[in-house]
């Protein structure tokens, strides 16, 4: 069967693709853009490790089909920091040591992000639920999550 | 905890103890960082593995003709493109294991022994074609009994995974072969007599069900061989060295031909101490030609490598009405998988080692089973063996009425007791982790209701080993800094923090990367809690070969002896200052090398000794739902001896990681099998590893009594986290309900069922229990 030809925005470049139907959207983005910054973890939604948003929702990359995406907004971990200023929630991870092999924390920042850009005052419980998509085996989520309540109370100081 | 957060210091300051920022962390906060998968090369083709679909069965034949005719498909091996391998051990982690069974785990021999087992391989151009060219092979197999579960594989009349396995360590030798490969005894002292002397004696059983190390990352290995017999490997690895050893080994290649990168690694806990898709991958490029790259499904994860051990364990203490412990004995039964080479030694040597007991007795035994064969996993052994102990130690208090911090106060191991295993041991901080769990409001906080609270210590060895680290001065005065030891939880930091303070530069002058296999002497692997404490005394050495040349090359200038010049603060200067020699920086000598004799730099090979013991102790309160059986945890804090913390950050990061593991372990976690021997929860979603609203803020409280032998006193910390939760746990909930769990994982089903078997599920007021005393009140 022919490829599907699709044209997305993708960190807000226009981009363009083939790709077969049952190739998923994390597919696309590591083997054909080139984008490996989301992680696959499980493939299956578990593990959140490819967590992109799609028209600022937040999903998981490997349940989103390539060929869904036509005329649709990606943002993935790669367009996160603006330039060379990075997003206040990426300068929290590195602060309070949020990460230990950085596998999962890609998803984590997308994830975070999509948290922090509906609720600004979110409270550890929130943190904890909002996140519980995301696996993270080495940290036991402690530093993950002050860097979250950390960058909520900064992004609100302005 | 102090967060606090620096990132300029002046050179007079020390890094080490500080919180600086990590050097891999900008690229891992962009997505940029490489892991296994990430990595391409031109030309590459996709490798799959074909797996057995039975627990256990005779592989009759294998024939690829049809696989190796589909067109796209450019190799396909098989057990034919490996030849065998003589018995032979070897370390793998902290445990051992055969070149003869590694040869069979990579690719199946003679027998599927697990359903997963590796049976054959294919390269192509394509996932696709790669699939379909797996359904074309045609395996005929015999379809053999199987067997699960430890206790039944050690019967008698059980199925057989090797005509050819007898138990070593028992007299006289066994004239049948069985699935025990190894019975090990360790003790000291009268275990009788001790009992005679005991006033309670407390004598349990309780099982424990495999768990896997859980990495994110998902095994991964991209191989490419060249004509000449070379081969380069980019993988996820705790030991790149190791890969390289093994790949030589099982495909006839010489050690220096052989190229390992390790990649950034997604997690490993011990499940990337062996190989697995490194050999396969490397086979499958040397017959295609090509660059092949190989990546597991979690699928594959699960049933085809890891997990760690399930147990059956028994233990038996006396105490003195005093609370004195007289003696001590546990049986240990632990499930090997497929092939020989359970953690079942270390946990028997861990089982009692946090106490001074006169009289102790362990028997361990080795049993394969129709299971992946285990790898290491976090203190391989212990949190099995010291879960069963400290339960019983729990009970025991209760029987007593004397706190369980006080119990174990009073029979706690310290400098001088002759640990249960042999040796004496030095300064140990387990009393002072104890000391510190008691200290906090945490231990009397009040409980509600259906609350708990329990306690647990726990004890690793910890390890050191050869290491290898190289240290360049550049000619602007940076520091490129290399080691060999895969990087997981922050040791470039560790590393640029004692290098920075050894040099006197500043930290971000120092950049730390982790050399391949032909860029750095040998490392033994990332493991052992070793790669920050062997690392850092490699990295002294290194620095003192450098302070020595620097000083020797500013007496050649200054015209003077170098024994009249000495390194301080990172300069070079006389030690009777001297209006001709002003102190010169390292940045100032690296611009003079070329005139002072070349390139400036140093390299530590050491194989490292005197690891320190890592003690710690556990608290945590947890709630018991009475209508669901869900066990939630409230509180947790832990107290652990790091020696001296090179890192706080990263230390703190591995005793709240390895606490969360043990939480999964001890609430959810386990392998579940069908009686079709097949693994029924080979996912992310029915395997129910601990996420974020599981677990509360896991207060950590680094406790340092220095380890004499290490330069900065620093103790392994990275596995002792995960040994006392089990316990902990259990302890708490059996304080929140009365009942004992003897068997792990104490899920919501399991725990429903027991209250329910005690009338008390039902929400019911009033029948709580007071904080911190460790009396039960129900």
């Amino acid at each position: 069967m022919a490829k599907h030809h699709v044209t997305a925005t993708v960190n807000g470049d226009e981009v363009e693709f083939l790709c077969e139907t049952e190739e998923t959207l994390l597919d696309v983005l590591r083997d054909q853009l080139h984008l490996t910054g989301s992680k696959e973890g499980c493939s299956s939604g578990d593990c959140g490790a490819c967590s992109v948003t799609l028209d600022g929702r937040l999903v998981c990359s490997c349940l989103v089909l390539g060929c869904e995406v036509g005329g649709r907004s990606i943002q993935t971990i790669e367009g996160m920091a603006a330039g060379e200023r990075l997003h206040p929630l990426q300068q929290k991870f590195l602060e309070h040591a949020a990460l230990q092999c950085g596998i999962c924390t890609p998803g984590f920042l997308v994830a975070g992000k999509a948290l922090l850009d509906r609720n600004r005052e979110p409270t550890e419980t929130e943190i904890r639920y909002w996140l519980a998509g995301n696996l993270c085996r080495c940290t036991g989520y402690d530093k993950i999550v002050k860097a979250v309540m950390d960058t909520a109370a900064e992004m609100r100081r302005g | 905890m102090a967060d606090t957060f620096t990132t300029t210091f002046d050179q007079a300051q020390s890094y080490v103890g500080t919180r600086t920022v990590r050097p891999d962390g900008l690229d891992k906060v962009t997505g940029r960082a490489r892991f296994a998968a990430d990595f391409d090369l031109p030309g590459q083709l996709v490798g799959r593995v074909l797996r057995s679909p039975h627990p256990h069965a005779r592989i009759v034949s294998i024939d690829t003709s049809k696989a190796e005719a589909l067109p796209g498909v450019k190799a396909v091996i098989t057990r034919d493109d490996f030849p065998d391998q003589s018995s032979e051990f070897v370390p793998a982690g902290e445990m051992m294991m055969n070149y003869r069974d590694v040869v069979r785990n990579v690719l199946a021999r003679e027998k599927v022994l697990y359903e997963g087992h590796a049976v054959a391989a294919v390269a192509a151009t394509s996932v696709a074609i790669a699939k379909k060219a797996l359904k074309l092979i045609d395996v005929t197999y015999e379809v053999l009994p199987h067997v699960i579960e430890v206790r039944e594989a050690m019967a008698p009349n059980a199925p057989l995974l090797h005509e050819d396995l007898f138990t070593v360590g028992v007299e006289p030798k066994p004239d049948r072969p069985s699935n025990v490969a190894k019975r090990i005894e360790i003790g000291h002292g009268d275990i009788d007599a001790g009992f005679a002397k005991a006033d309670v004696v407390v004598e349990r059983e309780f099982n424990t069900a495999p768990v896997h190390q859980g990495y994110i990352e998902p095994h991964a290995a991209l191989a490419s061989t060249s004509e000449d017999g070379s081969a380069e490997i980019w993988c996820t690895t705790q030991g790149h060295f190791i890969v390289r050893a093994h790949c030589a080994r099982l495909l006839g290649m010489d050690i220096g031909k052989v190229r390992v990168t390790a990649s950034e690694i997604g997690g490993g806990f011990g499940g990337k101490t062996v190989v697995y898709l490194e050999p396969l991958a490397v086979a499958l490029s040397k017959k295609a030609k090509r660059p092949v790259k190989m990546v597991m499904s979690r699928e594959e994860v699960f049933k085809s490598s890891g997990p760690t051990s399930g147990a059956n364990v028994k233990v038996k203490i006396g105490a003195k009405k005093d609370g004195t412990f007289v003696a001590a004995w546990a049986e240990l039964k632990y499930q090997a998988g497929a092939f020989q080479g359970s953690p079942v030694q270390p946990g028997v040597m861990c089982a009692f080692a946090p106490y001074d007991i006169e009289n102790v007795k362990v028997i361990g035994y080795d049993v394969v089973s129709n299971r992946p064969k285990v790898a290491a996993y976090r203190a391989p052994g212990a949190p099995i063996s010291e879960f069963a102990v400290e339960s019983v130690v729990d009970e025991i208090a209760k029987k007593l009425d004397i706190d369980p911090v006080e119990l174990r106060l009073q029979n706690a191991a310290h400098e001088g007791t002759k640990a249960a295993y042999g040796p004496k041991f030095g300064p140990i901080g387990l009393e002072e982790t104890l000391r510190s769990v008691k200290k906090t409001d945490h231990y009397t906080t009040p409980l509600q209701p259906w609350q708990g609270r329990g306690v647990a210590s726990g004890f690793w060895f910890n390890i050191g080993g050869e290491t290898c680290v190289s240290i360049t001065v550049n000619e602007d005065g940076t520091v490129s800094l290399m080691a060999g030891t895969p990087d997981i939880g922050g040791l470039r930091a560790s590393l640029a923090n004692v290098a920075a303070d050894e040099l006197g530069v500043p930290y971000d002058k120092v950049r730390p990367i982790i050399g391949d296999t032909g860029s750095v002497g040998f490392n033994f692997l990332t493991g052992g809690s070793r790669s920050a404490f062997s690392g850092s005394m490699a990295v002294v050495e290194a620095a003192k070969q450098i302070k020595d040349d620097l000083c020797r090359r500013a007496a050649k200038l200054w015209e003077m002896q170098p024994d009249q010049v000495e390194f301080v603060n990172g300069y070079v200067k006389p030690i009777k200052e001297n209006d001709k020699a002003k102190p010169m920086s390292v940045a100032d000598m690296a611009k003079v090398a070329g005139k002072t004799g070349g390139p400036i730099g140093g390299v530590g090979r050491i194989n490292a000794q005197g690891a320190g013991p890592s003690f710690g102790t556990h608290l945590v309160d947890v709630e018991v739902d009475p209508e669901t059986g869900r066990v939630t945890i409230l509180r947790y804090t832990m107290a652990q001896d790091a020696g001296k913390a090179l890192h706080p950050s990263y230390v703190e990061g591995q005793f709240q990681g390895g606490a969360a593991q043990g939480i999964g372990w001890a609430l959810n976690e386990e392998y579940i099998y069908g009686p079709d021997g097949k693994l029924q929860n080979a996912g992310f979603l029915d395997y129910r590893m601990p996420v974020a609203s599981d677990v509360p803020m896991i207060d950590a409280i680094i406790v340092e009594v220095p380890n004499p032998r290490h330069p900065y006193g620093v103790r392994g910390v990275g596995e002792t986290p995960i040994v006392p939760p089990m316990a902990a746990i259990g302890n708490a909930i059996e304080q929140a309900t009365g009942i004992r769990f003897s068997e792990l994982p104490m899920s919501p089903p399991k725990v429903l069922k027991a209250l329910k078997e005690k009338g008390l599920n039902k929400p019911v007021t009033g029948t709580g229990t007071n904080g911190g005393s460790g009396k039960h009140k129900h």
